[in-house]
């Protein structure tokens, strides 16, 4: 009888023990969550105020320089819900204006333009790493939430579930090819 | 910023992992960052001074040969103490899949950390079998890199999740401003890579040579690489063996000239690639290359665009393409061109600020290194309170 007692304590600690050490990963996971997020907002924010700064700055021409200002501005300015959208049409903006090597070429020849272009080229390069790292910790913690020692113990407590950033992050051919 | 990089593999054997972790090591302390490299070594094995032993590798068969791995409680205390004394914003840790020193790193840090998968191996039964065990050390990983993108599919498959792809660093100048050897030039066809490893593929060479000499008899074949040489020549005819000379193994120095001077270089490789640095290496030398068409082999070339590929294991594809390379001048002159131009994008200049690029992404926003406390013997100490500082 006390023999049977001692193996389901034995058991019931085992199993608590098992399902703390799941809910400490489960917070490591959604710390590196928002370590990825702040991670992912800097560079988007870094790639906008460079645009901006270009697109300000009179060195392209003044239909590009309009159209990457509204880009920049709108992805600077953006709700939440919008957020994805407006950068990705900052994208599509930065690869419209920059399509060609000699728009890139014309950046460098302006006095700190060399520091800019560098500046955009880091930008464009940094935010689809960021973005993946980003969406790598979101998909570990989604599968570890679905699973069922997670939902029925309900380890995940409050947090929302994750979700991952999807945006349209190609760079433009002519900076990429520079970094390459 | 404070760095370590950790590295599965005995640092006392010659690998491609090991080297590349050598130079990115010394790319970083010449940019002024504080590295610190935690490697297998024999005690008495001489270090540079970045690297820190984490003792001796023990040969175990895993995964259908012999490999040198560390595992145990020695490694792991040598680890959590190199962990707490290293104080790292970032580490960086190699092949964290295999049963060594990466894995214990994985399930023994906390805070920023960077992984490089290099290999591409198929999924072992292993890898199946510990896959629950793997995920929770693996899903500490902050951002991961792969070296190819044949690598990263395997990566995706086989772990799921994503990685960026960032290729191996050459030092391209190195390799360009070589200076080419007198005595390896003139119709040569060069071969770098162990001669008793089949996967490496001489015996595929070794049987499109008849065809090549056959075609341009004054045509010589350099090997550079450890084996058995008799071996290597045994399904060639008598009278065509003196047109293979063997260099045995070569430093880096002679590697560079060997690959400034010759002619063509072959790289019949069969399979278990996953990058391809040799290919980078000869065209830095500026050396026309010919290769087998393996997937990690086309992506370096660029598809065939700056080195030419035939199908592979087939000899006499191998034959045609060599015979017809080294009668057109004017087509190496192309490739040398091309493949110098290509290979820039493979100095250590752009591959080092691309992972110092990610060593920043993960790092901002983040908390510095540490050891993981809710792991091993002090976790469980310390869920209970017993914990002492």
């Amino acid at each position: 009888m006390t023999a049977t007692l001692i193996w389901i304590l034995v058991a019931l600690v085992a199993i608590g023990l098992y399902l703390s050490w799941t809910a400490g990963r489960l917070d490591r996971l959604h710390a590196r969550i928002d370590a990825a997020r702040a991670a992912l907002d800097a560079q988007l924010l870094r790639r906008a105020s460079v645009a901006q700064e270009l697109a300000t700055s009179g060195v392209l021409d003044p239909a590009a320089s309009i159209v990457l200002y509204e880009a920049a501005h709108a992805a600077r300015q953006a709700e939440e819900e919008q957020r994805e959208v407006a950068e990705s049409e900052l994208s599509q903006a930065l690869r419209a204006v920059f399509a060609e090597p000699q728009q890139v070429e014309a950046v460098r020849d302006a006095p700190g333009g060399e520091e800019a272009a560098r500046e955009l080229t880091e930008a464009v390069r940094r935010v689809p790493m960021a973005r993946r790292f980003h969406n790598d910790a979101v998909r570990a913690a989604r599968a570890l939430r679905r699973h069922r020692k997670v939902r029925w113990f309900r380890l995940a407590g409050h947090a929302p579930f994750p979700l991952a950033f999807e945006m349209d992050d190609e760079p433009p051919a002519a900076l990429v090819d520079r970094a390459a | 910023m404070r760095i370590g990089i950790v590295c599965p593999y005995s640092w006392d054997v010659p690998g491609g992992v090991q080297f590349h972790i050598r130079d990115l090591a010394e790319y970083f302390i010449r940019l002024g960052h504080e590295v610190s490299v935690l490697a297998p070594a024999d005690d008495d094995t001489p270090l540079p001074p970045y690297v820190v032993s984490a003792g001796r590798a023990v040969p175990v068969p895993y995964n259908g040969s012999v490999a040198r791995l560390n595992f145990g409680f020695l490694s792991a205390a040598r680890v959590r103490r190199w962990l707490h004394d290293g104080e790292f914003d970032v580490i960086h840790i190699h092949e964290p899949a295999s049963p060594s020193l990466g894995l214990l790193t994985c399930w023994a840090a906390q805070g920023p950390i960077v992984a490089t998968f290099h290999t591409s191996n198929p999924r072992s039964r292993a890898m199946i079998a510990a896959y629950a065990i793997l995920q929770a050390a693996l899903e500490k990983i902050s951002a991961r890199i792969a070296v190819s993108e044949y690598a990263r599919r395997t990566l995706v498959e086989h772990l799921g999740g994503d990685a960026v792809v960032i290729p191996n660093g050459v030092d391209v100048d190195f390799f360009a401003k070589a200076e080419a050897n007198p005595d390896w030039q003139g119709d040569t066809i060069g071969f770098i890579g162990r001669i008793d490893e089949p996967r490496k593929g001489l015996p595929v060479l070794m049987k499109a040579l008849p065809k090549i000499l056959a075609a341009r008899p004054q045509t010589r074949l350099l090997v550079a690489g450890r084996g058995d040489e008799e071996e290597a020549v045994e399904s060639l005819p008598a009278e065509l063996r003196s047109r293979v000379e063997f260099l045995g193994m070569i430093s880096d120095e002679d590697k560079a000239r060997f690959l400034r001077s010759v002619d063509l270089y072959v790289a019949p490789n069969t399979g278990g690639e996953s990058f391809g640095i040799i290919l980078v290496e000869a065209m830095s030398a500026g050396a026309p290359v010919l290769a087998s068409d393996l997937d990690a082999f086309a992506q370096v070339l660029d598809q065939g665009a700056a080195g030419e590929l035939f199908a592979n294991e087939d000899a006499d594809a191998l034959a045609e393409a060599a015979v017809r390379l080294l009668e057109d001048p004017a087509r190496r002159t192309e490739l040398r061109e091309r493949g110098s131009v290509h290979v820039r994008r493979f100095d250590w200049s752009t591959v080092g600020a691309d992972i110092l690029s990610v060593y920043e992404t993960v790092t901002a926003g983040a908390a510095a290194v540490a050891a993981d406390e809710r792991t091993g013997g002090s976790g469980l100490r310390a869920r209970l309170g017993l914990a002492r500082d």
